[in-house]
């Protein structure tokens, strides 16, 4: 389908929003809001940022004015998609007691919100490739093998997916190492790139799927020009060419054997603050805690499950005690986990490259600088 | 603790403290109901005049230990009661009564009252689990009211209650602020400090005050190095980690690693 590709000015943007909401989707994408570009409810192309970009370093995020008339040029937002599709808190059982008897309520519908009918019909307008890739991470988790976790898979059965690739990567950037981006592979339904030459800007449109091509169809956007289509795949190389940070994962597995007692552990938990920002700003960071709750009177209780974070005591306690009582041994796990194990349990490395953890920990500590300082190879990062 | 076969009988104490915990105990409203007839409240002299006596299964202890006569009442409370619940900042940590801890309380008396012989009092300001054993801690200042009844619904049920014990960062994100630290290097305590009261200060773009204490593995002086190169003072940072919980020892240390 890659064959077909249109081009979208404006007004193709705006019938794309709203040819979506006609299909029953609840529309969601990128707007300015205070100091960050987050993701909430999308009516039209006037609320995407416009002429915004960002700029972050280990530990800190601003929004930057540009001149031009991009809208996609804040790189990952510290949003990611597992806010709508694996939520921060969930209730999967109620249960109530009558004469000593003990029953389990029928719940919502798998996926569906609380006191909702049916799980909700999201299309993601302006995600980024690394939130792409982190998707098919979270697929691998969710969705593979013997037990599929039926709350996420009802959402994101759902999902309609307009990925935008990257024209501007932000510092804290090592999607192209991680092979995540800045251009998108698969698994969208359709991708766009922005064309930033003129004003207002224009887009590339791609299908990646059946109900993608019916999309660009019902929207009724012209063919694109190859000079067209060059430039913005000239842009989206640009993208790639200027990030410095890399991560060499492939080496992970084995770098991460050779480096349990390595020095830098002990250094590093010395500046953590075992805040978990890493992990829940981490579109892939899964893991979560079981929570019961009752009434007062017994009557009624419920378990729920909330996100959680490998940072915590916690995490991993079990009978006698935790297993990872020091924070050094947590944060080994947490990178350990991230670049080497996750690709031994799923087949691809668990991290994206997307920088959130790098740009959104407190004390600036940088993902890739550390492996850089397990690996013994020169870096690019600046962190302290 | 079985429901139906007997109501676990309660007493709730003060000791120095603002009763703003007892209060939000008393901010239960509807819950208090419920709560009044699950359990036996049998001593709570902010609430009724009915004064009962002890033992008690389950003592909440408000206030932290600051005389002679304070350092004995909590021994017989202790012995009286099968599980001792600190509630609060001043409970847990000391209060922000503990500022006395650094300085010589006897020239404060001096100064505030007019006969100071008639006033005897600690040196220092304490959390009660300084001075005995306790079951449970219930942190903030004040208390979270959902906190409250957590752990009483869970006592009842003979669960393990479900409290925090991690970052405030945690909550913050799972509600979905965007973080003030990083986006606008607001000095928010919140890294360091435990969860609980729903991050509600940076939800309207305050940073966090600490009023939940160090959180289990706060590394205080390591977020004091972030507020430094942000361009706090060395007072503002003392300030910052000396308020309601200025004696728990994480914001302790980072008070006093301060060069003023
Ligand atoms: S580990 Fe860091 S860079 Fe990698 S996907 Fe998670 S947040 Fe992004
Ligand atoms: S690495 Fe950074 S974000 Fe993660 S727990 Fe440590 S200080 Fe917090
Ligand atoms: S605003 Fe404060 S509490 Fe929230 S994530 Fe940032 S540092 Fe943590």
């Amino acid at each position: 389908m890659r064959d077909k590709a249109w081009r979208l000015g404006p007004e193709h943007f705006g019938r794309l929003i709203s040819v979506l909401a006609e299909q029953g989707y609840e529309v969601l994408g990128p707007q300015v809001d205070g100091p960050a570009v987050r993701w909430g409810p999308l009516t039209g192309p006037d609320e995407l940022p416009q002429g915004i970009g960002a700029e972050t370093s280990p530990g800190h995020y601003r929004l930057k004015q540009r001149s031009g008339p991009e809208r996609f040029a804040w790189g990952p937002s510290p949003d990611s998609l597992k806010r709508w599709l694996h939520v921060p808190e969930e209730c999967f059982v109620h249960a109530a007691q009558d004469n000593g008897a003990f029953h389990i309520l029928p719940g919502e519908q798998p996926g569906a919100p609380p006191g909702g009918a049916a799980p909700p019909k999201f299309a993601f307008i302006g995600m980024r490739p690394c939130d792409l890739a982190a998707l098919v991470r979270l697929d691998a988790v969710f969705l593979k093998g013997p037990y599929v976790e039926e709350h996420y898979s009802a959402r994101r059965r759902e999902a309609f997916l307009v990925v935008v690739n990257c024209t501007a990567s932000l510092d804290t950037c090592f999607c192209a190492s991680m092979e995540c981006g800045p251009g998108a592979r698969t698994g969208y339904d359709v991708a766009l790139t922005e064309h930033t030459a003129e004003e207002p800007a224009a887009y590339l449109a791609e299908a990646g799927s059946a109900r993608g091509v019916a999309l660009i169809e019902a929207i009724t956007a012209p063919r694109a020009e190859p000079g067209f289509i060059a430039e913005c795949r000239e842009a989206c190389k640009q993208a790639a060419a200027v990030q410095r940070r890399r991560v060499d994962w492939r080496t992970a597995p084995a770098v991460m054997l050779r480096s349990f007692e390595h020095p830098r552990w002990e250094q590093t938990a010395r500046r953590c603050l075992a805040c978990g920002n890493c992990t829940l700003t981490c579109p892939t960071c899964f893991c979560v805690n079981t929570i019961e709750h009752t009434a007062i009177d017994g009557s009624t209780g419920g378990r729920s499950r909330v996100w959680d974070s490998c940072f915590t005591q916690n995490f991993t306690y079990i009978h006698g005690g935790s297993v990872r009582t020091s924070v050094k041994s947590r944060y080994r796990q947490w990178l350990g986990h991230k670049l080497a194990w996750w690709q031994q349990q799923f087949g691809t490395a668990g991290c994206t490259g997307c920088g959130r953890c790098i740009a959104w920990c407190p004390a600036g500590i940088d993902i890739s600088e550390e492996f850089a300082a397990l690996a013994g190879t020169a870096q690019g990062g600046t962190g302290a | 603790m079985k429901p139906d076969k007997h109501r676990p009988t309660v007493g709730i104490f003060k000791f120095a403290s603002c009763d703003g915990c007892q209060l939000t105990l008393l901010d239960c409203e509807d819950d208090l109901l419920a709560v009044a007839g699950a359990v036996d409240i049998r001593y709570f002299p902010e609430a009724s005049r009915n004064i009962g006596k002890g033992p008690f299964d389950i003592a909440f202890v408000e206030g932290s230990i600051t005389t002679h006569h304070d350092a004995d009442r909590i021994q017989q409370i202790r012995r009286q009661a099968r599980i001792l619940i600190a509630l609060g900042a001043c409970a847990t940590a000391g209060g922000i009564q503990a500022l006395r801890n650094w300085h010589d309380s006897g020239e404060y008396v001096r100064q505030v009252y007019a006969k100071p012989d008639y006033i005897s009092t600690l040196k220092t300001s304490t959390p009660v689990a300084e001075h005995v054993p306790i079951d449970y801690e219930l942190r903030g200042c004040p208390v979270q009211k959902t906190h409250f009844l957590e752990i009483v619904c869970a006592l009842l049920t003979g669960r393990r209650p479900q409290l925090p014990s991690a970052s405030l960062c945690i909550e913050c994100k799972r509600k979905g602020n965007t973080c003030l630290l990083v986006a606008s290097s607001e000095p928010c305590l919140g890294p360091a400090t435990q969860a609980g009261c729903g991050a509600i200060c940076p939800a309207m773009g305050r940073a966090c005050y600490g009023c939940f204490g160090p959180h289990e593995n706060a590394n205080a002086p390591a977020l004091a190095k972030r507020f430094r190169e942000d361009g706090m003072s060395e007072p503002d940072l003392q300030r910052a980690f000396r308020t309601y919980n200025a004696w728990a020892w994480q914001f302790r240390k980072a008070s006093e690693e301060v060069e003023t």
